[in-house]
C-alpha cells in the first residue's frame, strides 16, 4: 500500500469517526432538524433564503426575508429557553407559567410608562426604569414559584399552575383592565428596529442574553450546581451545596428571562392584549428544551442545544406559514414534526442508533477487508 | 408536610372561588323597591370587548336606575350554571346570561321559570327552547361580515387580492365574518384570497402571517382581519416593509370590534374600515325589563365605520 | 450429566464488544448444596448468572438441567423461571406499595379472576413454614429490608425452583438478619434445592457454603470443596497472586505515635441529633484511626452524620483543635476540614450522570465558592492526579461515574474527599459491595493517611476490617454509646460481647 493510499484511508477513518462523534453529540438532533428544514426549503423554493435590504415606512433601512423573520421572532423563545433549561436541570420539572408571567411583565412595563393615563402623549418615565421594574416584579414571581418548588417541595408543574391560572388576570389588573397604547415610536425600537440599524432589535437582545448566560456559566458554578442538584440532590447536599437555594435561584433567573421576553413582546406592538399575548409560549419553551435533547427529568443540560431548539421551532412555524398550510391543520403538522424530533432525541433511541451505526461500520469494515 | 401544604392550597383555592362567587351577590335588604337582577357574564379580562360590555352593564344596572344587581363571572359553562342556580336560590327577579357554552342550560332555565324568574340572554344564544327565556339580544356576526364586504365591494377596485386573517376557528365571530368574505370570493372572479390563516385573535401571529406573504413577494391589496388586534399586527408588518396602507394608499385595512385606538387609526386615515361588534346590550335589556319584550330575538344595530367619513364624535361614542 | 447435579454449564463463552466476559467456564450445581460463586468485580460472576437466567444469550457452550437429556436454551428470565431457575437480586425488585402476598403471587395468577383470600392463606402458610416474620396482608414497604429479601426468596421458592440464585443478598442485612437468612438457606438445602450464593463476605461463605467456584478475568480458576480451601488461599486464587495475609496491614500503622494528651483534632460534647441518637461525647486525635461499630440501626451512621452536620443537629458543643465551632450543615463541616464519605454510595455519594472529573472536584469546588470555578485545565489536572493516585479504572475523566464499577465509584468519592484535603476524614462503610482488592487498597490508604497525620473515622460492618485498621472502637447499641475499646480489647470476642451487651465472658 502506498503512503498516499494509507493517508486516504486514515482520512476516511477519521472522517467516519468524526461523523460518529457527531451523531452521539447532544447537539446532533437539533442541528440535524435545522438542516433538514433548511434543505426542505432549499428544494421547495430557494427564494426562501433571499434577504433584501429595503426601507420601512419611516424611511429607515431594514433587512427583510424569511431568515430574518425567523431569527427575529424566535428571540423571545430563545431567551425563555435559557431560563427553562436551568429550571429543568435543577428542579427536574418545568415552569408552565412563563406565558402568563410575560403578560404580567409586559403589563408592568406599560403601566410604568403610561402612569394612570392609558394613552399618554409622552412616556412618564424612561424606558430603562420601566424595564428594570418589570425585571424586579418578574423576579418576585419567579421567586414565588421557586419558593413553592424548593421549600415546599411542590412539583414544578403544579406549583407554577397557580401563576399559569392567575397570571393573565393579574396582568389585566395591573393596568386596571385598560388597554394602554404607547404612541412614542422610541418604545417600539426594542421590538422592531432602531432607525439606521437594518436588523431587528430582538435579535440583538437575544444575542446579549446568550452572551450573558455564557459568561455566567463560564465564571460561576451554576452549571455544576444545578446539574448536581438535578441528578442527585441528596449527595449534592452532602457536598455542601444547598439544593433548595439552587432550585430557587434557577426560578429567579427564569424570572429575569421572562421579563426580557415580555418586554420585547409589548414593544413589538406598543400595546398588550392580556388574554392572547405570549399564548402557549410555555409549551414552545419546554419543547425547545426537549428538542435540545435535554432530559426533562433534570440533570445534565446543554444550553446551546436548547437555544437551537428554539430556533428550530420558529423555523418550523414560519415554514408552515409560508407554505400556507391550512390554518386549522398547522398545529397537527407541528405535532407530527415535534413527535418525530422528540422521539429521535430520546436517549433510548439515540443509543439504538449508536449501536446500529456501529454495526453498519463493522459490516462495512469487513467488506473492505475482504476486498483488500 | 407536603400533604398539609396541598390541603391548605386547596382550601385557599376553594375559599377564593366561594368568595368570588358570593361577594358579588351580597346586597342590602332594601330590595323591595329595586329590581333584583343576577348577571352572569364571561371574564371581563377576556377581551376589550368584554371589558366594555361589563362596564356598560355595571353602569346601567345601578341603584339609581332602580336595580339591585349581582354579578358572576366565568369562562366555564359549568361554573356559570352553578352561579345561575345560586341566583335562583337568591330569588332574583331577572337572570341575565352571556353563556360560555351553548348547551346544558335547559334544566336550570326550567328551574328559573318555575321560580318565576325571567331570563334574558345577551351577546350569545344557547340551544334551549325559546319558551325558556324572554328575549335574546345578540349581534349578527354574519351581518357584520356582510356589511364589511359590501363596503369593500363598493370601493370598486379592479382586482381584490385579500389576505384573510381569521380569529379562533369555530368561534361565532370567526364563522360569521369569514362566511361573508368566502361567499363573495366564490361569487366574484376578480376577488382572490392570497392567504387565509388563523391568527387566533393574536396580533403577533397576524404580523407573522402578513410577514410571510411579504417575504414571498406575492402582491395583495386588502387585509381583512377579523379583529382590531390582528389588523394592528398586520399593519406592523406592512410598515416594516414600507407598504403604504389606509385611505388612498396601496393596501386597504379592515378590522373589527371598534376599539377606540382602532377608530383613531381610522380617523388618521391609516386604516380604511372598522366593523362594529356592539357590546352595549345593557340599554336593550333595560328597555325589555321596563317595557316588556317585543320579539324573542333582538338583533342589535351595528355600524361599520369608513375612514373617510368617521368623526371624532364617533370615536368617542362607539370606541370601546 | 454428573449424578446428583441439578445444573451443569459447560464451556460457557460470552463476548461483549472488545471484552471477553466469559471464556470456557464450567459450573456444576448439585442437589441440596450451597455453592459460592466467588471472584473480584469484573471476574464474570454476574455475566455467568445473567447467561444462566436468560438475560444475555450465550455465545458458546451448553447448559443442562436435571430432568432433560438435551441441553436447554434459555432465552429470557421468564423462561428460566419456568425451568425452575429463580433469582433474588441484591436490590429488591419487588413493589414496596403492594402487600407481601401480592408480591409473592404477582404475575403468576391465571385467568381474570383472582382468589385473594386463598392467596393470602397460601402465602401465610409458606411464610410460616419458612419462619419469615411477615404477615401476608402487610404492605411490603413497611417490612425491614431483610424481611423484604426473605419475601423475595419465598416468592422464588414457591415457584418450585430447583436452582435458587442469591446475588449479594446479605449486603444490607445486619448479623441477626443474616443468621435468619442462613437458616432459611439451610432449610431449603434440606429440601433439595441447589443454591448459588454470590457474595463479597468471606466469613459468610465459610459459614454456610459447601463448595466454592472461583472465577477470574472471565475464566474458571477452579471448583473446591470448602474444607480444602483456607481463606488465604481463596483470596490469593481470586486475586491471582500470592497474597500476604491481610493481617499484615496493621503492622504498617504505628499507634504509639499518637499523642493522647494533646488537644483533640475534633471533640464533641453532648452532641445530639434529631435522628434518634442519644447525646454522645466523642473525640479524635491527630493521626488516629477510630471506628464506630454496632449492629445496623444502632446509630453508628447517625453519629457520624451528626458530626458532619448531614442531619439536623439539636444540641451539644463541638471543638476543633480546642476552638469552639458551629457545624449545622455539611458546608460548615467541610470548611472546618471534615470530610464525609457516606454509607449509601448510590444515594448520597455519586452524582451519577456527571463525569468522573466533576465528581472528583465537586467538594473542593463547593468549598472554593460559587463564583470561583476551577478552570477546565485545573479540574482536569486534579482529576488526572487522583485517577492515577488511586488507580481508578475509567476510560477517561469525561466518563460518567455511573458507568464505573462499584469499587471504582467508591474510589472516585474517596478522591473527592482527599482532594478537599481534610484534617478529619469520616468513612462510613467505604468497603461495602466492592471487590477484595479494592477493599484492601482502601484499608491501606486509611492507615497511610493516618500516618500522614490525618484523623480518620472508619466504619465497616466487617469487624475484621475494623480490628485491622482502627486503634479505638466506639461501640453503639440502640442509639447509645455503650463502650469504647482499644489496645488488647480490640478482638472479635470482646467486640461481639460489647455489641450484644450484658457481661462479657
Amino acid at each position: 500500500m502506498s503512503t498516499s493510499q494509507k493517508d486516504l484511508k486514515l482520512k476516511k477513518r477519521s472522517f467516519s469517526a468524526f461523523l460518529g462523534n457527531m451523531v452521539r453529540q447532544q447537539l446532533f438532533i437539533p442541528v440535524a432538524a435545522l438542516l433538514i428544514l433548511v434543505l426542505f426549503n432549499l428544494i421547495m423554493d430557494p427564494s426562501f433564503f433571499k434577504i433584501e435590504l429595503g426601507h420601512n415606512s419611516a424611511g429607515d433601512p431594514v433587512l427583510s426575508g424569511y431568515l430574518i423573520t425567523i431569527i427575529d421572532y424566535a428571540s423571545e423563545l430563545a431567551i425563555l429557553a435559557i431560563g427553562m433549561t436551568l429550571v429543568t436541570s435543577a428542579s427536574g420539572g418545568q415552569d408552565i407559567s412563563v406565558g402568563a408571567a410575560m403578560a404580567i411583565a409586559g403589563s408592568v412595563v406599560l403601566r410604568v410608562l403610561c402612569g394612570n393615563n392609558p394613552r399618554p402623549e409622552h412616556m412618564q418615565t424612561s424606558i430603562i426604569v420601566a424595564f428594570l421594574i418589570a425585571v424586579l416584579v418578574s423576579m418576585c414571581f419567579g421567586a414565588f414559584n421557586g419558593m413553592l418548588v424548593a421549600f415546599f417541595k411542590i412539583q414544578p408543574m403544579v406549583a407554577t399552575l397557580i401563576l399559569y391560572t392567575a397570571g393573565r388576570s393579574i396582568a389585566a389588573w395591573i393596568n386596571k383592565n385598560k388597554l394602554p397604547v404607547i404612541s412614542d415610536p422610541s418604545f417600539g425600537y426594542f421590538g422592531n428596529s432602531i432607525p439606521g440599524i437594518p436588523l431587528p432589535t430582538p435579535i440583538f437582545i437575544a444575542v446579549i442574553c446568550m452572551i450573558i448566560i455564557a459568561v455566567v456559566l463560564k465564571f460561576t458554578n451554576l452549571r455544576l450546581y444545578s446539574q448536581s442538584v438535578g441528578i442527585n440532590s441528596s449527595s449534592s447536599r452532602l457536598n455542601g451545596i444547598n439544593p433548595q437555594m439552587v432550585k430557587f435561584l434557577t426560578f429567579v433567573i427564569l424570572g429575569v428571562c421572562v421579563a426580557v421576553a415580555g418586554f420585547i413582546k409589548v414593544s413589538r406592538l406598543s400595546t398588550i392584549n392580556y388574554s392572547v399575548i405570549a399564548k402557549d409560549i410555555e409549551m414552545d419553551a419546554i419543547l425547545a428544551v426537549a428538542l435540545g435533547g435535554n432530559s426533562l427529568g433534570g440533570g445534565k443540560f446543554n444550553m446551546k442545544a436548547s437555544i437551537i431548539g428554539a430556533y428550530v421551532i420558529q423555523f418550523l412555524t414560519t415554514t408552515l406559514t409560508k407554505f400556507k398550510v391550512n390554518s386549522t391543520a398547522i398545529p397537527a403538522y407541528k405535532a407530527v414534526v415535534v413527535i418525530i424530533l422528540v422521539v429521535l432525541s430520546a436517549p433510548i433511541v439515540r443509543e439504538k442508533m449508536g449501536t446500529l451505526r456501529k454495526k453498519l461500520a463493522r459490516s462495512k469494515g469487513n467488506v473492505g477487508k475482504e476486498v483488500a | 408536610m407536603k400533604k398539609l401544604v396541598s390541603i391548605l392550597l386547596t382550601a385557599a383555592f376553594v375559599a377564593t372561588m366561594a368568595i368570588g362567587m358570593c361577594a358579588c351577590s351580597k346586597s342590602e335588604d332594601d330590595g323591595d323597591k329595586l329590581i333584583k337582577v343576577g348577571i352572569i357574564n364571561n371574564d371581563p379580562n377576556e377581551s376589550g370587548y368584554r371589558t366594555a360590555n361589563d362596564n356598560d352593564m355595571k353602569a346601567t344596572f345601578t341603584k339609581e336606575n332602580g336595580y339591585d344587581a349581582s354579578f358572576a363571572y366565568s369562562l366555564k359553562n359549568e361554573e356559570q350554571i352553578a352561579a345561575a342556580q345560586k341566583f335562583i336560590q337568591d330569588e332574583v327577579d331577572y337572570l341575565l346570561i352571556s353563556a360560555a357554552g351553548t348547551s346544558g342550560w335547559d334544566s336550570v332555565l326550567k328551574d328559573a321559570k318555575d321560580a318565576g324568574i325571567k331570563v334574558i340572554l345577551f351577546d350569545r344564544t344557547i340551544d334551549a327552547d325559546e319558551s325558556l327565556y324572554e328575549a335574546s339580544i345578540v349581534s349578527d356576526m354574519a351581518k357584520e361580515g356582510e356589511t364589511a364586504v359590501d363596503w369593500l365591494a363598493s370601493q370598486n377596485l379592479s382586482e381584490y387580492n385579500v389576505i384573510h386573517i381569521q380569529g379562533v376557528m369555530g368561534s361565532s365571530a370567526q364563522i360569521g365574518r369569514s362566511g361573508a368574505l368566502d361567499a363573495k370570493v366564490a361569487a366574484e372572479d376578480n376577488w382572490n384570497i392570497v392567504t387565509q390563516q388563523t391568527a387566533e385573535w393574536n396580533a403577533e401571529n397576524a404580523q407573522q402571517i402578513v410577514q410571510a406573504v411579504i417575504d414571498s413577494g406575492e402582491s395583495f391589496n386588502v387585509i381583512y382581519a377579523e379583529n382590531d388586534d390582528m389588523a394592528k399586527g398586520a399593519v406592523q408588518a406592512l410598515d416594516k416593509a414600507n407598504i403604504s396602507h389606509g385611505v388612498g394608499k396601496d393596501v386597504i385595512v379592515i378590522g373589527f370590534d371598534c376599539n377606540k385606538w382602532a377608530l383613531e387609526e381610522l380617523l388618521a386615515g391609516n386604516w380604511n374600515y372598522d366593523g362594529q361588534c356592539n357590546p352595549f346590550q345593557a340599554s336593550y335589556i333595560d328597555d325589555i325589563i321596563k317595557n316588556g319584550a317585543k320579539q324573542k330575538v333582538v338583533i342589535m344595530e351595528e355600524k361599520g365605520f369608513d375612514a373617510t367619513t368617521i368623526t371624532q364624535d364617533d370615536v368617542d361614542k362607539y370606541g370601546i | 450429566m454428573e449424578t446428583g447435579a441439578v445444573l451443569e454449564m459447560r464451556g460457557i463463552c460470552k463476548y461483549f464488544p472488545g471484552v471477553r466476559a466469559l471464556e470456557q467456564v464450567d459450573f456444576t450445581l448439585r442437589e441440596g448444596e450451597i455453592h459460592a460463586l466467588m471472584g473480584e468485580n469484573g471476574a464474570g460472576k454476574s455475566t455467568l448468572i445473567k447467561v444462566l437466567t436468560g438475560v444475555y444469550p450465550k455465545d458458546g457452550g451448553e447448559i443442562r438441567l436435571k430432568g432433560s437429556d438435551k441441553p436447554v436454551h434459555i432465552r429470557s428470565p421468564q423462561e428460566a423461571q419456568n425451568m425452575g431457575i429463580s433469582t433474588v437480586y441484591q436490590e429488591i425488585t419487588l413493589c414496596p406499595n403492594l402487600t407481601v402476598a401480592e408480591n409473592m403471587y404477582i404475575g403468576r395468577t391465571k385467568g381474570p379472576l383472582t382468589n385473594w383470600r386463598k392467596i393470602n392463606n397460601d402465602a401465610g402458610k409458606l411464610l410460616d413454614s419458612l419462619g419469615i416474620p411477615a404477615l401476608p396482608a402487610q404492605q411490603l414497604g413497611s417490612c425491614s429490608i431483610a424481611v423484604q429479601q426473605m419475601v423475595a426468596i419465598a416468592r422464588a421458592v414457591d415457584m418450585e425452583c430447583k436452582v435458587l440464585i442469591l446475588d449479594e443478598p446479605t449486603s444490607s442485612l445486619d448479623e441477626q438478619e443474616v443468621e435468619k437468612l442462613f437458616k432459611l438457606m439451610r432449610d431449603l438445602k434440606e429440601k433439595g434445592v441447589g443454591i448459588i450464593f454470590v457474595t463479597h463476605f468471606l466469613e459468610q461463605v465459610y459459614e454456610v457454603c459447601d463448595r466454592i467456584t472461583v472465577l477470574r478475568d472471565g475464566t474458571l480458576v477452579g471448583e473446591y470443596v470448602i474444607e480444602d480451601l483456607p481463606r488465604v488461599q481463596l483470596v490469593s486464587k481470586m486475586l491471582g497472586k500470592d497474597f500476604d495475609d491481610m493481617a499484615d496491614i496493621k503492622s504498617e500503622s504505628d499507634t504509639d505515635k499518637i499523642d493522647y494528651n494533646s488537644t483533640p483534632v475534633y471533640e464533641a460534647k453532648k452532641l445530639a441529633g434529631t435522628t434518634g441518637i442519644k447525646p454522645f461525647d466523642f473525640s479524635i486525635h491527630k493521626g488516629e484511626v477510630n471506628g464506630f461499630t454496632g449492629l445496623l440501626g444502632s446509630g453508628r451512621s447517625e453519629c457520624v452524620r451528626a458530626i458532619f452536620g448531614a442531619d439536623k443537629v439539636s444540641g451539644g458543643t463541638v471543638m476543633m483543635n480546642g476552638k469552639k465551632v458551629k457545624i449545622n450543615k455539611p458546608l460548615d463541616a467541610m470548611k472546618n476540614g471534615i470530610s464525609y464519605l457516606p454509607e449509601d454510595r448510590k444515594r448520597d455519594g455519586i452524582v451519577g450522570d456527571l463525569s468522573v472529573r466533576d465528581n472528583i472536584i465537586l467538594a473542593l469546588q463547593v468549598m472554593k465558592g460559587f463564583f470561583r470555578p476551577f478552570s477546565r485545565a485545573q479540574a482536569e489536572a486534579f482529576a488526572d492526579e487522583y485517577i492515577k493516585l488511586l488507580s481508578i479504572k475509567t476510560a477517561s475523566s469525561e466518563t460518567p461515574i455511573k458507568s464505573l464499577s462499584g469499587g471504582n465509584q467508591q474510589k472516585v468519592i474517596l478522591a473527592r474527599w482527599l482532594l478537599a484535603n481534610p484534617v478529619y476524614l469520616i468513612l462510613d462503610e467505604p468497603t461495602r459491595g466492592i471487590d477484595i482488592g479494592t477493599k484492601v487498597e482502601i484499608q491501606k490508604l486509611v492507615l497511610k493517611l493516618a500516618a500522614e497525620g490525618k484523623s480518620v473515622t472508619f466504619i465497616s460492618s466487617e469487624i475484621d476490617e475494623m480490628i485491622r485498621t482502627c486503634s479505638r472502637l466506639v461501640v453503639m447499641r440502640d442509639g447509645k454509646v455503650v463502650g469504647e475499646l482499644s489496645g488488647n480489647d480490640l478482638n472479635q470476642n470482646k467486640i461481639m460481647a460489647t455489641i450484644a451487651g450484658g457481661e462479657s465472658k
